[in-house]
């Protein structure tokens, strides 16, 4: 089970996840980023940016 | 049209719910699919993009990276969803403001000046309350509510010296009083397929600032405004917001990568299958456009 980077939590990352998903820590909240999904791995999502919406 | 399978491009930033649930439709038609992240791409602009697709489906999070990216692709044919056109209009209120003026399609007053002062008397020319809105910039953020000249002052000093250049672009509209929500239209090409009431007990009922969905029925006078709205920046798969004025509807915005993840069940409407559908279209015209 892959590690949260901010908190070192385990993070449960499900079957169907895809490469670039975003999915929060369940103990700190941060937006983590599915780096790799066999083995699943995590990153720090990017911080939304001024140009960032619909 | 071409009866030809074509293979979907789907560029984006990250997995949001509307990505995957867009992917999701395509893998259950057995449509050939590459996600094509933005920040791995490199475009080679002097010569035609080999992305190894017939058409992309533009989701990038970024504006910036959608809008380059989509005249490069579009500069050299490649058949997008949406346009470059049309994140280029989407993309700045002012572009939207003027295509809806120059097409007759209600929208608040809006004026626009380049410094402080003269944006002042932009803002006692609509008068208080006004509302001043960063030219690009997505899910309510930094868009102000201005009651009074005091508040005017502090928000334009502070813009002034802190903001980037964008923001000494003042670009203020009236403040439409509205009864506690407004409407989030789904357009997909010449149709409406479905609305949302977005409401709130703040002014800004973006659902991304909590504002709560509801399903919003889509009238003959809504539909049509709505598709006048969506030509009028070009046409496409666009998010049009609608505010009930005292004096009628106005398009506040159009939003050219729409979010819809509170909408599927609210409106009853598979909106990703819409979406999808289009894109095929889309990918079909090109195919008889290059048969002919």
């Amino acid at each position: 089970m892959p590690k949260c980077p901010e908190c070192d939590a385990d993070v449960t990352v499900g079957a169907d996840a895809v490469k670039g998903e975003i999915v929060a820590c369940p103990d700190c909240g941060a937006e983590l980023e599915v780096t790799e999904t066999a083995p699943p791995s995590l990153a720090l999502a990017p911080e939304a940016e001024e140009d960032w919406g619909e | 049209m071409s009866s030809v399978t074509p293979t979907v491009g789907v560029l984006l930033s990250r997995v949001r719910v509307e990505e995957k649930l867009l992917l999701e439709e395509l893998d259950k038609r057995h449509i050939p699919t590459r996600t094509i992240d933005d920040r791995e791409l490199v475009l080679d602009v002097e010569t035609k993009p080999d992305l190894g697709v017939d058409v992309v489906l533009e989701r990038c999070i970024q504006h910036s990276r959608a809008l380059y990216a989509l005249s490069v692709l579009n500069t050299w044919g490649v058949p997008t969803v949406n346009t470059f056109e049309v994140a280029d209009v989407c993309g700045n209120k002012l572009l939207t403001t003027m295509r809806l003026i120059r097409d007759g399609v209600p929208t608040p007053r809006t004026r626009i000046a380049f410094t402080p002062e003269s944006a002042i008397q932009a803002i006692e020319e609509l008068g208080y309350p006004a509302v001043l809105k960063p030219l690009v910039g997505s899910w309510g953020r930094l868009i102000s509510k201005v009651n009074d000249r005091d508040a005017a002052e502090t928000i334009l000093e502070h813009k002034d010296v802190l903001g980037t250049y964008m923001h000494s672009i003042y670009y203020v509209q009236e403040y439409v009083p509205k009864p506690g929500r407004d409407i989030r239209a789904f357009v997909v090409g010449d149709e409406t397929i479905g609305a949302i009431y977005r409401s709130s007990d703040h002014w800004i009922t973006n659902t991304a600032r909590g504002g709560k969905a509801t399903r919003c029925p889509v009238t003959p006078d809504l539909n049509d405004l709505c598709v006048r709205a969506a030509r009028s920046v070009g046409g496409g798969v666009v998010a049009v917001d609608v505010l009930e004025g005292p004096e009628g509807p106005l398009v506040n915005e159009v939003n050219y990568t729409m979010e819809f993840r509170n909408s599927i069940d609210t409106t009853g409407v598979n909106i990703p299958a819409k979406v999808v559908d289009f894109v095929l279209e889309v990918a079909a015209r090109k195919a008889d456009q290059e048969a002919s």
